[in-house]
């Protein structure tokens, strides 16, 4: 058999589960989606002795929308979001980056809270926490807490969980009106994890940009956000050339590795186009939404 | 259903599914994948293994109704679930419209992939019964084929899916 041998419990409440992570901490894995712990497994490169199977948990099967924001519960599908058309409409952002998600058989399983915890430094989901000011909520057996998807990642595939923790919820504010976006990925064939990626969004009133976020994937052990470049927008009127000015400096604010995808200096270039592109899209969708 | 599972031990579990329609019940280690199990359990050998780490598509199957990868979900999961696996789709000797069409096509050569590229085609052509060129490049890029160069199997989706919509 692939997997080396564990101790398994499916139970059915998020309670359960928590007192579950209390008595074994380190020795137990959540297991959700499993398109992720899956191949670990079979691998062997992840070897628990025991496994927490959240996927009877169906309470964290759930996400909602209102005037403040957007709400998915842990144990959500990727596909159940890109199946609803509606999403376009409450958060384009993540309604444009979802199909990029591996591929659809990947998306059936895939589940929300997995791949922001598991934080693949070139996957799609914390990009986006990242661009959108999201939060997580998360429980142990006691308590909760919120954190900000910006103090939440770490380092490569490590984020601020701890062992008797569980992320219950993942949240993303509602933004302003005339805000724009963009999400662009550079990856050999669609459904391979990013080469690059860039996630954007910027607000624009009265032709001032109000906010800007930029937040790239692919560029580092973490998705990163390039702060010094979003900060040359911030309180600025939007031309073509500060555009290309932050997105310069954008490509200089990220850390990537050499691989057998990519050199570390294909990528600081890639980055700059990229970001060019995506920083132009949002500001000419803000535009239409009334910024101009 | 679930305390089915209950009353063996955390090592090994009993797992009742539907695997096309029929009835099984096993007891096995948690570890086992659903894949292994279908093919070594079951001795229903239609479902491939080739990656083993859900990069190929090979061992797609249909779970409760969608596609999913075989090689990365536990047996155990599938307790009280029903699967579909390549055997489903033909009724004897009468070929799947969608078989038929990788058939004429010369959508497959030595056939390794085939049963995984069948199930997600079969997906792929309930939600969108008339997809382009580039939706199934798209939808297909999930599959790998190391013989075909793709092009015969992209031809046989396009024809399959006529076949469909003649059917419907
Ligand atoms: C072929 C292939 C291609 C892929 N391509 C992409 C891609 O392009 N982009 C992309 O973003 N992803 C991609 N993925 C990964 C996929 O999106 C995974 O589903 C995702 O990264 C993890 O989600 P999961 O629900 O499967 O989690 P699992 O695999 O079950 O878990 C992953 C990790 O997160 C932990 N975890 C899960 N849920 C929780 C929780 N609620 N609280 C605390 N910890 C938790 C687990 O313990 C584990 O360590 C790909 C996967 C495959 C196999
Ligand atoms: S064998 Fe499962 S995806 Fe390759
Ligand atoms: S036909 Fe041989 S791998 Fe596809």
């Amino acid at each position: 058999m692939k997997p080396a041998s564990f101790d398994y419990f499916d139970p059915e409440s998020v309670e359960e589960v928590l007192d579950l992570l209390h008595q074994h901490g380190d020795e137990a894995k959540i297991l959700a989606g499993g398109q992720s712990l899956g191949p670990l497994l079979n691998m062997r490169l992840s070897t628990p002795q025991i496994i927490v199977d959240i996927n009877r948990v169906t309470d964290l099967e759930y996400y909602n929308s209102d005037d403040t924001g957007l709400k998915v519960g842990a144990m959500t599908r990727q596909s159940t979001l890109e199946d609803d058309n509606n999403l376009k409409n409450i958060q384009p952002l993540l309604a444009a980056s979802i199909p990029y998600i591996g591929h659809r058989s990947i998306r059936n399983r895939g589940t929300v809270g997995g791949s922001v915890a598991h934080a693949d430094p070139a996957a799609e989901w914390p990009a986006i926490m990242l661009t959108l000011d999201g939060t997580v909520l998360i429980r142990n057996s006691t308590s909760s807490r919120t954190v900000d998807a910006s103090d939440f990642y770490l380092s490569a595939l490590t984020t601020d969980l701890k062992s008797d923790e569980m992320l219950v919820e993942i949240q993303i504010p509602s933004w302003a009106k005339t805000s724009g976006w963009s999400f662009v990925e550079f990856s050999r064939r669609h459904g391979d994890f990013a080469v690059l990626g860039v996630a954007t969004h910027l607000t624009i009133e009265n032709r001032q940009c109000t906010k800007s976020r930029i937040a790239i994937i692919g560029g580092g052990p973490i998705p990163i956000r390039t702060r010094k470049a979003e900060s040359m927008l911030t309180g600025e009127t939007i031309s073509d050339e500060l555009l290309k000015e932050a997105a310069e400096q954008a490509s200089k604010e990220i850390d990537p590795d050499s691989d057998m995808h990519a050199s570390a200096e294909y990528r600081h270039h890639l980055a700059s186009v990229l970001v060019s592109t995506a920083l132009r899209k949002a500001a000419d969708r803000a535009d239409e939404q009334g910024g101009k | 259903m679930v305390q089915d599972t209950k009353h063996t031990s955390n090592k090994t579990r009993l797992v009742k599914l539907t695997v096309n329609g029929v009835a099984y019940e096993r007891v096995v280690e948690p570890r086992l994948t659903l894949v292994d199990f279908i093919r070594g359990e079951l001795g229903i050998t239609g479902t491939h293994v080739g990656c083993e780490h859900g990069v190929c598509g090979a061992c797609t199957v249909i779970f409760d109704g969608y596609p999913v990868r075989s090689c990365i979900m536990l047996a155990v999961q599938a307790h009280s679930h029903s699967v579909q696996t390549v055997e489903s789709m033909s009724t004897g000797d009468q070929l799947h419209p969608i078989q038929q069409a990788f058939w004429e096509n010369f959508g497959l050569q030595c056939g390794f992939c085939t049963p995984g590229f069948l199930l997600t085609v079969q997906d792929l052509l309930s939600r969108n019964p008339d997809p382009t060129d580039t939706e199934i490049r798209e939808e297909l890029s999930g599959n790998i084929c190391r013989c075909t160069g793709y092009q015969s199997i992209i031809a046989a989706v396009k024809q399959a899916a006529i076949y469909m919509r003649k059917e419907e």
